[in-house]
């Protein structure tokens, strides 16, 4: 096998330099995505049939198609079609926020089907309005159990960010593939990105179980 | 538009048969290293169980596209040559089979504790109690989430086109580079296509868990 420390070490640190894109990325993805879940969320329940058909149509297409395509679409098509341009950049965090805002939409779902009924009905006999019953009674219930798998999302978001480098975005896998190319030597930049991405995989996933161990013993108690 | 559909189809048609090509051979190298892997983590040996976990923990961790590119690029170094559709295979279940294997773990462990005791009972031996008993229930109970994880592996499918596979978005590519200004189309084709794809995975999907079912309780 040839391994060779000292090069490792001389690309490491110009992988590091793009690892604030990295991320950014899964930053602004996962919040657009919590953000635009919620949205989907709360509207698959309208009273309206045509709005929860809709949504849930958006949700099953979204869901059942590659983002990797979805990315394409939004990078390669919209300019053209409907004349918006945006940096790579953007178009990727807005891809990965749409794809994944249908996933958290299903956990939202199940959270806000975890509030048992009573509290709807006791907030309507208070005569709560609707909004206030949805930000004071029953999200502040049903997003506590949910925060783990939302927390997972992070970290699958997170293992997305590559595919930014299909629409030119600079994160570390492109700047990898740059290097390779430039030196033609692919194990050291290419293993070190494998290994900064599960060391980063693995340390989110110490905090998501640890936030479920915290959420265990709140309840508990 | 349906000029430019009939003008597409040849070369959609060949990514389509490539992409779908892969997803199987995948799914089914994903399917057995689940089922494999799943059984070992509920193994009395520490060691196996072990083991199965650093695989789990490992080949969830790691982005499937790094992986991809450690496979396609890395490995030929250490005289491991791969042909495309091998390292993607390799690369897909290795990936996926990690995924699969905490399905098979918690399908297993979701089999009423009264099933185990009832084949000890009957004497019989931990492999016939594994095969005879619990695993055909336990099946039953994997189909929904392995669904969901075969429409994962699809959708993921698309990502070899990082390594040069000629599947669906690599024709969508060479396609989009002769018809510049039809490029919405194009890939709003490419969605519906995959979502063609994927409609047709939950339906065998469905019909499987009908199958299996049928008889039960």
């Amino acid at each position: 096998m040839i391994w060779s420390w000292e090069y490792a070490w001389s690309v490491l640190p110009l992988l590091l330099d793009v690892i604030g894109t990295t991320l950014l990325a899964t930053l602004f993805g996962f919040l657009i995505a919590c953000t635009f879940g919620m949205v989907l969320a709360v509207l698959g329940r309208s009273r309206f049939r045509v709005i929860r058909w809709t949504v849930n149509g958006f949700i099953e297409f979204v869901r059942n198609t590659p983002l990797l395509v979805q990315l394409f679409f939004l990078f390669y098509a919209l300019p053209l079609s409907l004349g918006i341009s945006m940096s790579a950049f953007t178009t990727g965090v807005i891809g990965l926020g749409l794809h994944y805002s249908t996933y958290l939409a299903e956990v939202y779902r199940s959270g806000i089907n975890g509030v048992e009924k009573g509290q709807w009905e006791a907030a309507r006999a208070l005569n709560f309005s609707k909004q206030r019953t949805w930000t004071r009674i029953i999200l502040p219930q049903a997003i506590p159990p949910i925060l783990p798998i939302m927390g997972n999302y992070l970290i699958v978001v997170f293992k997305e960010t590559p595919l930014l480098a299909a629409i030119t975005v600079m994160e570390m896998l492109s700047r990898a593939k740059n290097i390779v190319s430039r030196d033609w030597r692919p194990t050291e930049p290419y293993t070190l990105v494998g290994i900064l991405f599960l060391v980063i995989s693995l340390l989110l996933a110490a905090l998501v179980s640890l936030l479920e161990y915290k959420m265990a013993q709140r309840q508990s108690k | 538009m349906i000029d430019y559909w009939l003008e597409w189809m040849p070369l959609l048609w060949k990514g389509t048969v490539s992409t779908a090509q892969v997803t199987v051979l995948s799914a089914a190298l994903a399917l057995l290293l689940a089922a494999l892997t799943g059984i070992c983590r509920l193994s009395k040996f520490r060691l196996i169980r072990g083991l199965a976990l650093v695989y789990v923990l490992t080949f969830r961790g790691i982005a499937l596209l790094v992986l991809l590119f450690w496979i396609y690029y890395v490995l030929p170094y250490m005289n491991i040559e791969l042909s495309k559709t091998m390292a993607a295979v390799l690369a897909l279940g290795l990936n996926y089979g990690a995924f699969g294997s905490e399905i098979v773990r918690s399908s297993i462990l979701a089999v009423p504790q009264g099933q185990w005791e009832a084949a000890r009972a009957l004497n019989m031996t931990p492999a016939q109690r594994m095969f005879r008993i619990i695993f055909p229930q336990a099946l039953i109970r994997m189909i929904p989430p392995f669904n969901n994880l075969m429409i994962e592996l699809l959708k993921a499918s698309s990502l070899l086109f990082f390594i040069g596979m000629t599947d669906l978005v690599y024709q969508a590519d060479v396609l989009r580079g002769l018809y510049l200004q039809q490029s919405t189309q194009l890939y709003a084709t490419l969605l519906v296509i995959y979502f063609i794809l994927a409609s047709m995975i939950s339906y065998s999907a469905r019909l499987l868990e009908r199958k299996l079912s049928a008889g039960r309780l």
